[in-house]
């Protein structure tokens, strides 16, 4: 009954850094700037990890598509509980079009050859904001999803999953094996504690290409431009209440 | 104040666009009305060019198939009814989807960006093997698109090289459509290739249901924030806001500490709002919660912290205590 778990990860830009666009407009700068895991994917772990606690998992292989830094990514998740990984390397300049079309394939074809029950995802990633990976992987599979998932629990026939939706919140059921993806409030992550990234470093990790496994890289799309937004002019601070409420009426705002 | 970058422009700049672009838009409901994603996404696909289609698919259609033929500009309304579709599970919605693609090979297959159709167009865009694009704000040709990464910090352009374009439309960048004065004939959609197993099910939802105005579609949103403390406090939202007639929302820390249901919070993956006016009380403008209002004409912030991000956003900003200024502001508006 217990479960063997494939959990995606990805490296991003840290959620707090203030990107940059790149001189040449086709990109955001990445060198030297601080990345980590994509949060979602934190959450996705963490509740792999729960679940080998909960003796419903018994192994947890992390995945992660990425350059060689993307190692540091993988680390993170092995010492956060997870058994073994393995790092499918891109190279840094295929990354802007590497997109969840191909990670979802490769995902899809390991979770085949490691015949896991669960594919684990966040929900998107902070930096492109696609919210594909999870349902393309399980489309490809022919599996069920759960995605935007806040609650996970295991049942007879599989898992029921409550999803966070536009109205509030929807409970489903699917059979194993299953996609699921990570929202927000599906847990807090719990920090790699100091003995358990030591402990991480024996791990093992396997490196291999997308060739490897059969799939092809080619770009879906091509970049025309990366630009900043549209820049608000600056706004002003008002003195109290009445001044502001002036400056609405000002502006066609008042009591409905 | 800056114009939303695609609002009418896009539409001229694209309709001179696309001779044989044929669209099928994926109909949102709820088996009694049209959801208004859905029309936003419509006048997408009119900018495109070319025929638009749409797939009502639903456990009961009539009512929905009907409201979508008369909205201008639609060729034909595809049909699809069965018990099987409740919940609207996108296992079950996939097949259908594809058996119309197979039919009438459309050049684009679009929806308005929700949870609904992130959900099920991603699963389609697999089974043709394309790679979907999502939430775009502007439309430069049949092949370009522009989307926000990076929380809305950053605007890309991109060509899709796919044959066919599976795109979900951020309804903010995009009018709605009007109801009325169309009239497409209403077809049965192909049947879906093959028996779909019973992978997965529906249970239920526990929708929050609200006499205001819809977060999306509101004119002017109250959102409460961290500084709130609890969710009781947010009556006094809600006040101002029935004054405004306004909807609420909330920022994702009021959502995490449990003070408001999931449906409220704005951000980078929450709702994505561009409301005439937005005023934010006790939210301190973290990144992810910008994304998803910056848009707004008129900002208004009211913290008692000075030094919040939110304020290098707002039009007009109130460094005082929300407690007190919340209710005179209701007071006085």
């Amino acid at each position: 009954m217990a479960l063997k778990v494939l959990v995606g990860c990805k490296r991003v830009i840290d959620y707090a850094v203030k990107i940059r666009i790149k001189p040449d407009k086709l990109g955001v700068v990445t060198e030297g700037v601080k990345h980590s895991m994509n949060p979602f994917d934190e959450i996705a772990v963490e509740e792999a990890v729960r679940l080998k606690e909960r003796k419903l998992a018994k192994e947890i292989i992390v995945v992660t598509c990425g350059p060689p830094q993307a190692a540091e990514t993988i680390r993170t998740a092995l010492a956060m509980g997870a058994d073994r990984g393995i790092h499918v390397e891109i190279p840094l300049d295929q990354m802007d079009t590497f997109q969840p079309i191909h990670v979802s394939k490769v995902l899809a074809k390991l979770a085949e050859q490691e015949k896991v029950d669960i594919v684990m995802l966040g929900k998107l990633a902070i930096d492109d904001d696609s919210n594909q990976t999870a349902q393309m992987t399980a489309s490809l599979l022919n599996w069920p999803q759960g995605v935007f998932a806040s609650k996970i629990d295991k049942t007879d026939a599989g898992l029921e999953i409550i999803r966070e939706v536009d109205g509030g919140l929807e409970t489903i059921r699917t059979t194993l094996p299953a996609v699921l993806s990570a929202d927000l409030r599906l847990n807090e992550p719990r920090y790699a504690t100091l003995p358990n990234i030591m402990k991480a470093k024996k791990k093992k990790v396997v490196k291999m290409k997308p060739a490897d496994l059969g799939v092809d890289m080619a770009p879906r799309i091509q970049v025309v431009s990366v630009e900043d937004p549209p820049v608000r002019e600056a706004g002003q601070t008002v003195s109290d209440v009445d001044d502001l409420v002036a400056k609405l009426k000002d502006k066609g705002f008042s009591s409905a | 104040m800056f114009s939303t970058p695609t609002k009418l422009s896009g539409l001229v700049n694209t309709l001179r666009f696309a001779r044989n672009q044929s669209t099928l838009v994926l109909v949102e409901h709820n088996n009694e009305k049209i959801n208004p994603v859905t029309l936003n996404a419509i006048t997408a696909a009119r900018a495109l060019g070319g025929e638009v289609n749409c797939l009502v698919a639903g456990t009961s259609c009539g009512d929905v198939a009907k409201e979508v033929s008369s909205v201008e500009g639609i060729s034909k309304v595809l049909v699809a009814e069965d018990a099987a579709f409740e919940g609207f599970m996108p296992e079950k919605l996939t097949p259908i989807l594809m058996a119309s693609q197979n039919q009438f090979k459309f050049t684009h297959i679009i929806a308005g960006a929700s949870a609904f159709s992130r959900g099920l167009l991603p699963r389609v865009a697999a089974q043709l093997d394309v790679s979907p694009i999502s939430d775009i704000i502007g439309i430069k040709d049949k092949d370009t698109f522009v989307r926000t990464i990076y929380a809305g910090n950053a605007i890309m352009t991109l060509k899709s090289m796919d044959p066919v374009k599976i795109v979900t439309v951020r309804t903010t960048a995009f009018e709605p459509a009007t109801v009325g004065g169309g009239s497409a004939a209403l077809e049965a959609a192909p049947a879906a290739a093959g028996d779909t197993a019973d992978v997965s099910q529906w249970v239920g939802q526990e929708l929050s249901k609200s006499e205001r105005p819809d977060l999306g579609s509101a004119k002017v949103v109250v959102s409460g924030g961290r500084g709130m403390k609890t969710g009781d406090n947010f009556s006094m939202l809600y006040d101002l806001a029935d004054k405004l007639g306004a909807g609420v929302g909330a920022s994702r820390a009021a959502v995490d500490a449990g003070m408001v249901p999931n449906d409220m919070q704005i951000g980078q993956t929450g709702k994505i709002i561009a409301p005439e006016l937005y005023i934010a009380v006790g939210i301190s403008g973290a990144i992810q919660h910008l994304a998803g209002m910056k848009d707004s004409k008129v900002i208004v912030a009211v913290n008692k912290d000075p030094e919040a991000p939110i304020f290098q956003v707002s039009d007009f900003g109130l460094v005082a205590d929300l407690f007190k200024a919340v209710p005179e502001i209701t007071e006085k508006i």
